[in-house]
Parts: structure tokens; sequence; C-alpha cells
């Protein structure tokens, strides 16, 4: 006796939590049945195996044909052929639109191509999660940048509202769709202190103060790109570093704010024409697409590291980086010489210093007398 | 008469990308009603088209409107090639015809494919303007109101119950034709669902007909079922419960239609003292004689003509005078007399309901049932499906006889199928014979004084076990104590039925789903020899199935049974035989004796042991059974009851026969004979086997009960939840040497895991019941077994579950509450009216409740004059008021979410698509049916080339059976009705061709369309006002138009 068919249709479609979350696991109905059992699901239900089968597969089938709504999930709003109520429509949108930080650590900055999408069994295996999710995940983030990219209006507003997801989830495709965009590198080894809640923070400053959107509402691609202008404009903060007077007297603004107040203030008195000139050099660079992709590279290399080597302590960064963008306003030669400052201070993740397991980058700025004096604070979290 | 038919097409959405060059569609539509065609512009380059096209205006004989269908296609421009179809859309115009249902037909479609499936939707409006026929000799029968409930609906009241209605019409199958080989599957597929429609629509009508002839105004238990004959055709049949039905039109003045079904029927006039009056024998009555003299006089079905009197209609076991006894008495013989003239003028006295009003039924005499096997032959003459005719007719007329002979002059519960592999044909019928009250079937010619006083006598809550039939000349052995509950007259101690649960009826602990299986092996054959090998085998199956369903019934500690439905199944090389039925513990029947086991080789010591170590188990079984379904009998000693009969003996109340082509009747006597009834004989590995199989029956997990009726007896706390759906399973018999037991245990096996996969699935719903489980057998191939299985689950109140039998005392209390509200039924009825017809202007308003303040009275006076015209008069002011303020009713559009909000009916306010219920039982638990809006029969074709592209046989039958779900909920939604009670899929046949990568599907439903309001929102307006509903209504109607 062998089943040729089975299948089970309610009035109302059946979402089993347990099982969509199997699926979307990307587990085959075999290994879904296995960990079922495994859960101790027969015990509690006095079923048998082959019914655990049976159901095992319904759900599969019925997931499978949602799928396809799910792609684009106002869709599974309006559709008539699956009766679910709306609180289980936006849990399985919300589900399926889900990532693993693992996995999102792997391919955020990527081009979202199909050579990455090649490259995904090797993500897989590196990060244990089944080549199905891995693909589901990055089709997700591909879809999702595929009709957002031309798009006028805030990035995770359209995201919002073409995939219905939740404030939370669609601020962090919104970091994703940024990230690939403008293809920050974020896989070199020096960068993998940093988790994905970090630079989604990032992007989401970069998205209110450096983009097209946050100079003028009305563009196409306006959360999508930097604003090309106000790159150029950081080229004029190199004054900071080439005007030897002004170094000076920076310098002993912030110095004379902070004397006392920095646990580290010896170490940072030595290194301020350094860490002024990494800062100011990254900013400078801005321009050439190449190192704009470099930019957590650089700012890692020029400012972090100098910091976790003295040991700073994560608020001591924080002071510092306040007083050093604060100093510039009241730079005389700066106001005057239509200058731009572009000023980076990041909170790291400080061996030996306090315990807080988040590190914090700060990028504030100044920009020229005709942007106004717009200050840009960026926090890694 | 014409009638004018106008539609709109308004917008589509999702359509499928048809030029994969622009990845877009340049769509049209075409409308197309009779022979009439409109046309849409081309709506260029868009998946979501807004043709908001002007009206198209059909005008159209009624009888048209009534047999066509509209049809809408959805098709893609092509300048050079010919245009492709998206799909298609069919529209029944219907419920548009009766006066008190929908005004209007709005909404999203799903736009069906048969080979695609549904792809995207489209927005229409259909709305009918009728002129109102008044001749005589029409051919429509416009007006009369289609139910499938099997019970009178919720917001009616039956004025008369006039009796049985049937018709059938043949048709060649398009699949069968010679034009087939040439056409695309999707041609062939359309001209079948297109043909079936339309013959669906001229069998409503000419049943229509019939019920105007009976001067009835509505049919109620309407089953329309269809007989794929294959080369011989396609026949279209029904059969239906003329009615004429008085709506009560106020919200408040129906009982609550839910939470508890029974309480609601329960407050019936009763009296506590069951038979004051009669009881002492009666001297022996002559009348008692004369009642069974059925003359086939003046008939509604065609085949009256039919010579069919050669079939004795006297009483097979001879009643004969004397014998009235003391049960009699003039009273019982008075009705009956009444009854029978009332009935005499019926061909056939049957009644398609399972559920009746308050004393209708008197008493039940057991179930009847005829089958016969017949060869099939082309049908030549489609205009005269004369063969057919006969072949129930012979069939009915078996029923009646049978009925006749449990002193019976009615049957209720009735039913017809068949079951057709090859050419041989299977035909059965079956009901339960009854007597009935004649209050219902005259036309008021009863005097008023002598009707109460039978309805006291005889609605009491055990009235309907007593026997009919005389106890000295019963109709086969039985066993008779008296009844337990009245002691006064006498009771079986087994009571099989094919109706629902009286509501009036007392029941002891819970019921439960209990199932018969059998599987029987046949030689292939051709033709004549494979009937007749059919034929061999038929008694053989009945009396297993019987044998079994009694052996479980006593395992499960019960007496009765309802709901019963056998179904045979035939297939190449075997029979199938299951039996469906909700068993009871009835309070006035005795407390079923146990099962004993008796073995055949008693010298045997291991043997012995195992006999008795069978016997613990099964008495373990009973007793677990008993405490599961809460079955305590009150103890009676029997000396009060005094055991009148003392040799106990098992009966059969079944009465059958079943015959071949030939007219030869054999009954069949499903008694043991002589044998003690509780024995089961241990004498070979078969017998084994059975007693094997009775104990392999798992009772569902705690929280779980099931059963077939409407209603579970013994819970009447419902909570709202509820969850309908249909499961398949198709197994593949693992070929070669198959043995009868190898079949059954697969089969047994099928069915159980089934039920065991349902209660894992439904789990989440504890506690919950499964009630209308209804299972059907198929047998698509050689080695294929396929079961459907459709049912609902509701949720229930544990915490109240167990105060569930009221005290008399309760009761008389509530029936004093019951008759006053019966004085107040009619000003709320008043002022309900004026609540309804509020599109009306206020003018019109008056004049509507100023006719029921007449009419009203004067129908119930005089009802058979007067009710036509009030109908008439009433169905001239409803139209003439819809023209006037259309109503539109915008559903689901994509934008309409405000919209959406301002209503007050949908359930589900966040959605964009309104939530549509869909339930096999005639009622929805928490809510009360406000309005039904027209019967709902669809029929669709689902097949597809690319079966493993669309995940193998169960991803294609899975996607096909949401998709009907889907439609129908669409033209509930248009209807603008939020739920679909009585729903039942009456067919699913599905056919596969896996090397071809091939497979087809045919599914029919059917249900009726119902506007419904939680009984939670129902306070709140009743206390608002009820205003809202119209305001409701008003805003809706300023906003779309």
């Amino acid at each position: 006796m062998t089943s040729e068919l089975d299948i089970f249709v309610g009035n109302t479609t059946l979402i089993d939590e347990d099982v969509y979350r199997l699926w979307l696991d990307g587990y085959s109905v075999t290994d879904a049945v296995a960990l079922r059992v495994r859960s101790g699901i027969l015990e509690q239900t006095g079923a048998t195996a082959a019914v655990l089968q049976s159901d095992t597969m319904d759900h599969y089938r019925t997931f499978h044909m949602l799928e396809r709504l799910l792609h684009a999930p106002p869709k599974l709003l309006h559709q008539l052929i699956f009766q679910i109520p709306p609180s289980r429509q936006a849990l399985l949108i919300e589900r399926y639109y889900a990532f693993d930080e693992a996995f999102v650590r792997e391919v955020l900055g990527k081009k979202l191509s199909k050579g990455t999408k090649k490259d995904l069994d090797d993500i897989s295996t590196k990060t244990g999660i089944t080549l199905k999710s891995c693909r589901r995940q990055f089709d997700n983030f591909k879809r999702v940048f595929k009709v957002v990219e031309e798009m006028r209006g805030s990035l995770v507003d359209n995201i919002q509202q073409h995939f219905l997801l939740s404030d939370r989830l669609a601020r962090d495709y919104a970091a994703i769709v940024f990230f690939a965009n403008n293809r920050f590198e974020t896989g070199k080894k020096k960068l993998q202190y940093l988790s994905f809640g970090d630079f989604a923070f990032c992007a989401e400053l970069m998205i209110q103060n450096w983009t097209l959107g946050a100079v003028d509402s009305q563009m196409d691609d306006m959360d999508m790109d930097l604003d090309k202008e106000f790159l150029q404009d950081l080229k004029e903060l190199k004054v900071l570093v080439a005007d030897k007077d002004l170094l000076d007297l920076h310098k002993s603004l912030v110095c004379t704010a902070l004397r006392g107040k920095l646990g580290v203030f010896s170490e940072m008195e030595a290194n301020f024409k350094n860490l002024s000139r990494g800062l100011v050099n990254v900013a400078a660079k801005l321009t050439h697409n190449k190192d704009v992709r470099d930019l957590f590279v650089d700012l890692v290399e020029k400012f972090v590291e100098p910091c976790r080597s003295d040991h700073w302590p994560l608020s001591d960064v924080r002071f510092f980086l306040n007083q050093y963008s604060a100093s510039v306003h009241s730079l005389d030669g700066f106001r005057l010489e239509c200058g731009g400052t572009i000023w980076a201070h990041c909170n790291l993740h400080l061996p030996g210093s306090s315990n807080s397991p988040a590190s914090a980058f700060q990028v504030a700025g100044t920009t020229s007398v005709h942007h106004h004096a717009q200050q840009f604070f960026l926090y890694f979290q | 008469m014409p009638g004018k038919l106008k539609v709109k097409i308004v917008a589509g959405r999702h359509l499928p990308v048809m030029d994969r060059a622009s990845d877009l569609t340049d769509a049209f539509v075409e409308v197309k009603f009779g022979n009439t065609t409109f046309k849409t512009d081309v709506y260029l380059k868009s998946l979501n088209p807004q043709w908001n096209s002007e009206w198209f205006k059909f005008e159209v004989d009624d009888e048209d409107l009534q047999d066509e269908p509209l049809q809408i296609t959805v098709l893609d421009h092509d300048t050079y090639s010919a245009n492709d179809a998206i799909g298609k859309v069919y529209i029944d115009i219907d419920p548009l015809l009766y006066s008190e249902a929908a005004t209007v037909i709005s909404g999203w479609f799903p736009i069906y494919d048969t080979i695609h499936g549904i792809r995207g939707e489209i927005n229409v409006v259909v709305k009918v303007d009728l002129f109102n026929d008044l001749n005589r000799f029409r051919q429509s029968s416009c007006g009369v109101k289609f139910f499938c409930t099997t019970s009178i609906p919720k917001c009616y009241r039956a004025v008369i119950i006039h009796g049985f209605v049937e018709e059938l019409v043949v048709n060649e199958d398009p699949e069968y034709q010679w034009i087939d080989r040439i056409r695309t599957p999707r041609a062939s597929n359309e001209a079948r669902q297109r043909l079936i429609s339309l013959m669906s629509g001229e069998l409503q009508r000419k049943i229509g007909l019939k019920v105007l002839e009976m001067r009835g105004n509505a049919v109620v238990g309407y089953l329309q079922c269809f007989d794929l004959e294959g080369e011989s055709g396609l026949v279209v049949r029904a059969i239906g419960t003329a009615c004429t039905l008085d709506k009560l039109s106020s919200p408040a003045a129906f009982l609550p239609a839910c939470n508890s079904p029974s309480k609601e029927m329960k407050e019936i006039p009763f009296n506590e003292d069951p038979n004051p009056n009669t009881h002492s024998s009666g001297p022996s009555t002559p009348l008692k004689n004369q009642t069974y003299s059925f003359s086939p006089s003046k008939s509604y079905s065609r085949q009256s003509s039919s010579s069919d009197t050669d079939l004795s209609l006297t009483p097979k076991t001879g009643m004969g005078s004397g014998s009235a006894g003391k049960e009699g008495g003039p009273f019982k013989a008075l009705l009956r007399q009444q009854t029978q003239s009332a009935l005499e003028q019926r061909e056939f006295p049957f009644f398609t309901l399972t559920a009746f009003p308050p004393g209708f039924l008197v008493h039940v005499g057991g179930v009847v049932s005829a089958r016969s096997v017949k060869l099939l032959d082309r049908i030549h003459n489609p205009d005269e499906p004369e063969t057919r005719d006969a072949w129930w007719a012979e069939i009915r007329q078996e029923i009646k006889s049978h009925a006749k002979a449990l002193g019976c002059h009615a049957v209720v519960g009735y039913s017809e199928s068949t079951s057709i592999c090859e050419e041989v044909c299977i035909l059965s019928a079956s009901g339960t014979a009854a007597v009935l009250n004649p209050r219902f079937l005259q036309d008021g010619t009863v005097e008023g004084c002598l009707e109460q006083r039978l309805e006291e006598n005889l609605s009491t809550r055990c009235g309907f076990c007593h026997i009919p039939y005389d106890e000295l000349n019963m109709p086969f052995p039985a066993h008779l104590t008296y009844c337990y509950n009245c002691r006064k007259q006498k009771v079986p101690d087994v009571l099989f039925t094919t109706i629902d649960l009286p509501t009036d009826a007392t029941v002891i602990g819970k019921g439960c789903l209990i199932q018969a299986r059998l599987c029987r092996l046949k030689k292939k054959a051709q033709a004549e020899a494979n009937a007749t090998a059919i034929s061999n085998l038929l008694p053989f199956m009945e009396y297993e199935v019987h044998t079994q369903l009694m052996n479980k019934l006593k395992l499960k500690g019960m007496n009765a049974l309802f709901g019963l439905r056998i179904q045979i199944t035939v297939g190449e090389n075997m029979l199938m035989g299951l039996a469906s039925a909700t068993g009871v513990y009835l309070a006035a029947l005795p407390t079923p004796g146990g099962i004993q086991i008796a073995g055949k080789t008693p010298n045997d010591g291991s043997y012995e042991q195992h006999i008795s170590h069978m016997q613990k188990k099964i008495n373990d079984t009973i007793a677990k059974n008993k405490e599961l379904y809460e079955i305590n009998p009150p103890e009676i000693s029997e000396e009060i009851i005094g055991s009148p009969i003392p040799e106990p003996r098992q009966r059969s109340r079944l009465l059958r026969s079943q015959s071949e082509s030939s007219d030869e009747v054999t009954e069949l006597d499903l008694s043991h004979g002589k044998k003690d009834a509780f024995v089961l004989e241990i004498d070979d590995t078969d017998a084994m086997e059975d007693v094997h199989s009775l104990l392999t029956d798992v009772p569902p997990p705690s929280g779980f009960y099931s059963c077939n009726t409407e209603i579970m007896p013994g819970i009447n706390n419902w909570t709202s939840e509820i969850q309908m759906f249909t499961s398949v399973r198709v197994i593949r018999l693992s070929s070669l040497n198959l043995t009868n037991q190898a079949l059954n245990k697969n089969f047994n096996d099928l069915c159980e895991n089934l039920l065991k996969s349902l209660y894992f699935k439904l789990r989440s719903m504890i506690p919950c019941c499964l009630c209308h489980v209804n299972f059907t057998v198929s047998l698509p191939e050689d080695e294929l077994i396929q079961v459907t299985v459709t049912a609902v689950a509701i949720t229930f109140d544990k915490n109240q579950a167990l105060q569930t039998t009221k005290t008399p005392v309760e009761k008389s209390l509530q029936r004093a509450s019951t008759d006053n509200e019966e004085l107040l039924q009619f000003p709320l009825e008043l002022c309900s009216d004026s609540l309804h017809s509020h599109p009306f202007p206020p003018v019109k308003e008056h004049l509507e409740s100023a006719s029921s303040n007449s009419g009203i009275p004067a129908a119930q006076r005089d009802r058979c004059s007067s009710w036509i015209e009030l109908i008439k008069l009433k169905a001239q002011t409803i139209r003439r008021g819809s023209i006037k303020t259309t109503v539109t009713v915008e559903k689901a559009s994509p934008v309409g979410d405000g919209n959406f909000r301002n209503r007050s009916a949908p359930p589900c306010a966040n959605s964009t698509v309104g939530v549509v219920k869909m339930t096999p039982l005639s009622f929805i638990p928490g809510a009360k049916i406000t309005k039904y809006l027209g019967i709902i029969n669809m029929f669709f074709i689902r097949e597809t080339t690319s079966l493993r592209e669309e995940g193998g046989v169960s991803g294609f039958l899975h996607a096909f059976i949401a998709e009907v779900f889907a439609m129908v909920r669409a033209h509930v939604a248009a209807l603008g009705g939020n739920a679909v009670v009585s729903y039942i899929m009456k067919q699913c046949v599905f056919m596969e061709n896996p090397n071809k990568n091939q497979a087809q599907c045919l599914i029919n439903v059917s249900g009726d369309a119902v506007v419904f309001v939680r009984e939670s929102d129902l306070e709140v307006v009743s206390s608002q006002q009820p205003t809202t509903n119209c305001q409701s209504s008003c805003t809706e109607g300023e906003v779309t138009t």
C-alpha cells in the first residue's frame, strides 16, 4: 500500500510556525520530519511518524505555493486563493524576509550578481546555513534591491510599502541595499569584529546625511547614492592637516578642552597629528569610487587601530571626537577659508578598555559654507 | 417574458504576462450571454487594466436567465496572430432572480483557465431588471428559492412542507463527442463546464416549475448530482423538498441561531405527560387498514404515468385489522388517516430534509434502502430520458414499499446516489421510514383543536423512538421493550436512521463517529456477467456492513445511529462499502448488551485462554468507551420496566433489497436468525480478523470528538472558531494476489490514518469537534482507492460542556418563554420588515409593512390561495425598489481599504479581502444568519499536461481544491455574503496519467450563500437601534456610485 496522493486543504489556510521555520531554514521534508520527531511532538500528540510525514509534506506544499506570492507581498494581501488571517500574513512575510546575521555579514557590500550567487555554497559551508536558505536570503536582497533601486522617496518607506515589512526589518533592508549599491568593503579580516548591526547603524546615518536624498528629496535614487558634491567638498578639509598653523591651533584647542578629562590624554596629545591626518585623508579621498568602497577599512586602519594600540577607552574616544569636530568651528581661518571638515571618530572595541561590546564609530564633519555647517554624525553601535 | 441583464466590466488585476517581450499584457474582455457577445476596449500594456466599460445590456427571456450562465472571457489582444485566452469567469445569475436574495453581483472574481488555473482577477458588476411574469403557462420559474440546507432555513418558517420534487436531464458528454478528437483540451473542458452549467440551470428551472405547480415557493434540501456515464452520456439529476416558506424577517424574532442550535429547537411546545389519554387498548380500527392503500394519483413527476403499479404497494407483511394493539389508540389512527390523506396525493412521500420543525416527526421506523445494478446504454434521445427516469422510479417505489412494511407512510432524510464503473452503474437510495405530523403537510384543513391535541400527545422527547409498526406483526424479528422514558409505549432496542438527531431527544453522554468499512474482490467481467456478479455480492456486503455497524455500536456502548450513510462503490475488480453514522445513547432506548465471544473448538485449552483474553479486551473497551463518551444511564431495575419479551434477539432495522436489471426484488433479513444477538463466533481466521478490526479503531485523541451529523449530541456550547477542510487521499494497492483481508486492512488503515492526520492537523483547535464528517470513496483505477473527506472543525468551550442536559423544569420554563416569543413574533416581524426594506423610499416602506400587516395573517388563515399573490406582490415591489436604488457593494477593491472599514458586516476589517466562512453545516456557531442570498452550484474542470512541474498529483490537486474554494468565496463575496452554509463537495473525480505527465480533475460543489452577523455584534447593533444596518449600506452606495 503506497500513498499516491495525500492532501489537506482548509478554507482558512493552516500555517504551522515550526514547520514554516524548518522550511525557511531549507530543510528537506525528510530532515524536517526527523527534526520534528526529535522535538518530541509525537509523544505530545500521540501521532505516528507517517502522520507527521504527511503533515510536513502538506505544509511544505502550501509554502511552496505561497512562495510565489511572498515574492511580492502586496499580492499576498489581495490574492483570493489562500484565506489567511492578517496576523498570519504578516508573520509569513516577516519570517520570509528575515535573514541570518552570519549570512548577511558575508554578502554585505557585495554586488548582488550571479557571480556572488555562485559563491553561495562556500558561504553555506562556512556559516552552516543550508544552501537553500542562503539562496532565499540572497534572492530576497536582490529582489528588494531591484524593486527600490530606481525609486524616489525614502528608501525605508519604499521598502516598507512594497514588501510590507516591519519597521526594523525595513531599516535593515535599507542598509543592505545601501551597502550593496555602494559596494562598501566589509569582508576584510580587520572588519570582522564589526557586526551587521554596526554597519546598519552607519548605513542609516549615512543615508540620512550623506546621500542625495539628504540634500534634495525629489531626486531619483535619492537614498541609494552618496552625494557627489558633498564628497567633493570634503576635499577641502585637507587644509586642516596641510596648513601647519591650523593644525597646531586645532590641536591646542582640542587639548585645552580635554585636559584632565581624558584618561589617555598624553597618548592623545602625542598622536593628535597622526590621527587628524588619518581622518582627513580618509575624508578627502572619498571622491574616488575605490576609496569609497574602502571607507570602513581605511577608517579602521587609520584611526581605530592607532587608538586601539594605545588602549583608549570607549568614552575617551567619544570625547575626543566630539571635541575634535567642535573645535573646528572655532578655527577662525577655517571659517574664512570656506573650508570643510570631516571629523571621524571611532569608538572601538578596545582591548583592555571598557567592557562595552559595542564599538562606536562616529564621523563628524562640517562642510563648506555654502552647505552651511551641517553636522554629520555616524555612529557604529 | 423578458428581463434585462446588465453587465459592467470594471477592472482587472494580477493578470499573467502574456507578451514576453514587454512583460505585459494587452487585455480585453468578451461578455457573452446566450448568443449575444459584447467586447470591451483593449487596455494596452498593463497587468492591472482599468476598462471601466459601459453597461452591456442583454435583453433575454427569463427562461434563458435561469438556464444560461453569464460567460466572461478575458483575452490578450494580438495584432498578428489569434488572440490568446487568459481565462474565463462563469457567473450564475440565478440569485438575482429571487425577490429576497441579492440585488447585485459585484466584486472580484478569479479568472479561471482549465489548463493554468487561476490567472488574476476581474472586477465585474451584474444586475438584472426582471419584468414579472404572470403567465400561467410560462416555462420559467423565477422566484422559487433553492436551499441546499436540509432543514428549514434559519430565517424562515415552514408554512407547508409539500414534499418530494425530482427531475433529471441528460445530454451527450462533450468529452466523448467526435469533435473532441480535433479540439484542444481547453476547448473540450470549457464545452463541458458550459454544458453542465446550462443543464443545471435548466434542471433548476424545471424543478422550480414543479414547485410552483405544487403551490410551493421554495425547495429545501436541494441536492443536485452529476453522473458521468462516459460514452453513454451525462446525467444531471436533482431531488429536493418543496415547501412554502415564510420569512421571519426580524433579526430579533428568530432565536439565537447557533451557540446552541439544539437549544433553539428544544424550545418547542411539549408535554411532560407524554400520552395522557390513549393507552389502554383502543378497539381495533378499520381505519388503520385503510391507510395503507396508496394509490398513485396526481403526481408532479414526469414518470407518473409509468407503469410501476405492478410493484406491490400493499404492505408485505399483512398488517391486518384487529392487530392495532395497545400502542395504537384512536388518536394515532386518526393521525395516520389524516397524514395519509395528505400524503396520498403524492407519488413519493419522501423528504430530503434531515432536521425538522418541532413536532413534525412523530415516529421513526428505521432505515430503508434500495439498490439496483444497471447496465448503461447510450442515451439516444436526450429530450426523453425515459430509461433513467424509469430506473429511479423503480427504486423509489421500492423504498416506498419498504417504508410501508415498517408501518410508516413517509420517508425522511432521503437521498440518492450512484456509483459508475465502465458500463455498470449501481443506483442507491436510502432514507428513514417515518410517521409524520400532518399539520405541516396539509393546507390548513386540520381543525385547530385536534391539531393541538395531537401535537401535545406526540411531540414528546421519546415519541419518535416509539415503534410505528404493529407489535404483533412485525416486519422483521425485533426485540421490543417499553420506552425507558415514558414507560408506556414500545421501543426497539436499537435504532438506525439517516436523519439528524431530533433536537428534542434526550441523549446521555456524547456521540461519536462510527464507520463500517468493507472491501470485496470481484472478478473482472464484461457487461451482463459483471452486473450479475455485482448484484450477487451486494447482499453480502450489506449484511457485513450492517454487522460491523452493530458491533461497533455495541462496543461504544450506544444504542442508536443517526445520519447513517452507506456508500457502495464499484470498481473494476472490487466493491467497497463504507458506512458512516453518528452513534448516540438515547435515553428512551434500552441499554445495549455487551458482546460475547464464543469459540468453536471448546477442547483446546490455549484457544480457550485466547478467547477469554479477547473477551476481556472487548469488555475493557466497552467500559472505556462508556467513560470516554460519558455514558452513565440511570440504573433502572428490570421490574419497573417489565421485560416483555424474554428472548433477546438482535434484529436489524435495515430493510433493503437489491435488484438486478430485472424487477425482481429480494429482501434480506439482516437479523442473525435464531442466534443470540451479541455473540461473535470465532470459527476461522476471518472471524478473528473481524474481532481484531473491531478493536483497532482508535478513539480520537482527548479533546476531539467527531460525528457526521450537523451537531454533536451532548455538546452545545460552541465557540465561534470554525475550520472547514477537504482532505483527499489516494493509495495504490500492492497489486497481484490481493485477498479480501488484505484489502480490508488496507482500506481500514487508509481511513484510520486519514482521521489521525486530521486530528493532528487540527490539534491547535482543541477542544473541538469534527462535525459533518463526510467520507466519499471512489475507485478511479484498478489498484487505486481514493477517499475524500470534507468536514468542519468547531471549537467548543470545555468548561460549560458539563452542564449539557437540562432538567424538565428548566425546559418547561423555557417553553413558557418560547410561547411569549411566539406571541411577540408577529409584531416583531412588522418592525423588522421596515428595517429590512430600507432600500425602498419611505412611502414604499409603508406599503410594504402594510402589505405584510394584512397579508400575513391572511396567509395564515387561508394559505393556499393568498400566499402566491402575496409573494408575487412582494417580488414586484422589491424588484422595483432595487432598480431605483441601485446599491453597489464594492467588495474588495484594491484601494478599498477605507471603504471597507465603513462596513459593519464583515468580521475582519483589517484585510483587504473579506473573509468568507465555509461550512457543511446549516448554521454558523456564535452567529445569526440574517439573509440567504441564493444557491451556489459550481462545476470546475482542471487539466494539466505538466504534472511533475506542478508538484505531482498532490501539488496539482492541492492547488485545484484551493482554487475551487477561492472561486466559491469570490462568488459569495460578490453576492454580498460572508459565508457559505451547507457546503458540500459532491464530486471530486481525479484521473492521472503519470507516464504522459497529465492529470485531470472534476469538482462539483454547492452550498447556500448567506449573510451572517456575529451574535456579539448583533447585541451592539440592536442596542444602537437597527439603523446602523441601513446606514452601512447607504454609505456604501454613496461611496461607489
